[in-house]
């Protein structure tokens, strides 16, 4: 279900710099990031939009501009129907948003996790400490920049680093990662596979070809 | 075990008796037949081992039904589920508050080798956090795996020197 074109018609009269956003499925919106807690506020009590299902965050690239988009959907419980809204983030080193978890508290864990895994800072955020990395770590993993494998750091805790040398090692990849054929009935074809066995820890990865 | 039983029936001639055996025999014989778990369940491993301790596989024929949540009374520590990285130095913890002796299984792919979680977050293999006695393959394994395992552990710990190790330590 969609949210019905009054509620989109109406969103757009009262923020005419929200344009709309290319989607397959419900109606998404583009608008400057400094508007998006007023917006979602207006969703929420004007529009009936009661229900934030996600915050989540896009990396378009290293090297795009703008690098952050910030993702939230809200449904509404009572005419059944999502809104997608995205804003980008000005800056790509220090990407900031709005917090909204004084609308919905339940954005609180998603927007840290939305920190933690993209370094999104969410501003008046009441605790914004990582919550799936530990405390200290210094990446942020789901950014494009960050391999799959991992980087070489200490472990959490260093008394238990100390006491059996291990340490956060890159994952041996083994010519994965091993991707699943969706959309295959058969169960056999459809596990998950090496899409390029050419390379292992053994063999280095063959350089790509110009084509 | 300690001695071979050719009664077919009770004999009170036997009772009261002397048994002559090594120390070692009895000492093992002992810690093998109560091997109490430590239930690291980390992921869905820790369903199968959930499994392996209720009716239908009954890990209490092997003396090993006593599941302690605390460290202090566990011999045993089965590491059932992916370690992340972020988790591995808890196990280690939890493993330093064990009382000697003690032993780990480290079961499934993902304890045994960071299973299919090739990733940035997952310990590949809690060998490199704890000394591993027994590993089990699957994913997740059979509750008989974890069984064969229990009696592969039994039959390792029957052949520790135990009684020296007992008397070097003091
Ligand atoms: S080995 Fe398989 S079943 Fe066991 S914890 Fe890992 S993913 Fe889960």
């Amino acid at each position: 279900m969609t949210a019905p074109a009054d509620v989109t018609a109406a969103f757009q009269a009262k923020f005419p710099q929200a344009t709309s956003r290319p989607s397959g499925d419900h109606p998404a919106f583009n608008l400057p990031v400094a508007e998006v807690h007023a917006a979602l506020k207006y969703l929420r009590d004007e529009a009936a939009h009661d229900f934030l299902v996600d915050v989540t965050a896009i990396d378009n690239g290293v090297d795009a501009s703008p690098r952050f988009t910030v993702i939230w959907h809200v449904y509404s419980t009572t005419r059944h129907g999502y809104v997608r809204l995205a804003a980008d983030c000005a800056s790509d080193e220090n990407p900031v948003a709005p917090t909204v978890s004084d609308l919905w508290p339940t954005a609180n864990w998603h927007e840290r996790e939305t920190y933690d895994l993209l370094g999104v800072k969410f501003e008046n955020h009441p605790d914004l400490r990582r919550i799936l990395m530990w405390e200290g770590y210094p990446y942020h993993p789901l950014r494009k920049d960050f391999p799959l494998a991992g980087i070489q750091t200490p472990l959490p805790d260093i008394e238990v680093a100390e006491l059996t040398k291990a340490s956060v090692k890159p994952a041996p990849m083994a010519g994965g990662p091993f991707v699943a054929s969706s959309g295959e009935m058969n169960l056999t074809d459809a596990e998950p596979r090496a899409k390029d066995e050419s390379w292992t820890e053994r063999h280095e990865k063959p350089a790509p070809t110009s084509e | 075990m300690v001695s071979a039983n050719n009664e077919l029936a009770y004999n009170t001639k036997i009772e009261g008796d002397i048994v002559v055996t090594r120390a070692d025999a009895v000492i093992n014989w002992l810690r093998s037949s109560s091997v109490w778990p430590m239930p690291m369940g980390l992921a869905c491993c820790a369903i199968e081992l959930m499994g392996v301790a209720a009716a239908r596989f009954d890990i209490a024929r092997f003396g090993a039904e006593v599941f302690r949540f605390s460290p202090r009374q566990a011999d045993c520590m089965i590491v059932a589920g992916t370690v992340t990285y972020k988790m591995a130095p808890h196990v280690r913890r939890i493993y330093d508050q064990m009382a000697e002796p003690k032993w780990v299984i480290a079961m499934g792919a993902c304890a045994s080798s960071g299973g299919m979680y090739r990733s940035y977050a997952t310990l590949q293999g809690v060998d490199q956090i704890v000394p591993v006695d027994v590993y089990i393959s699957g994913c997740p394994p059979r509750p008989e795996a974890l069984l064969d395992a229990l009696m592969k552990l039994q039959s390792k710990i029957k052949k520790e020197p135990s009684s020296s190790a007992l008397l070097t330590s003091a």
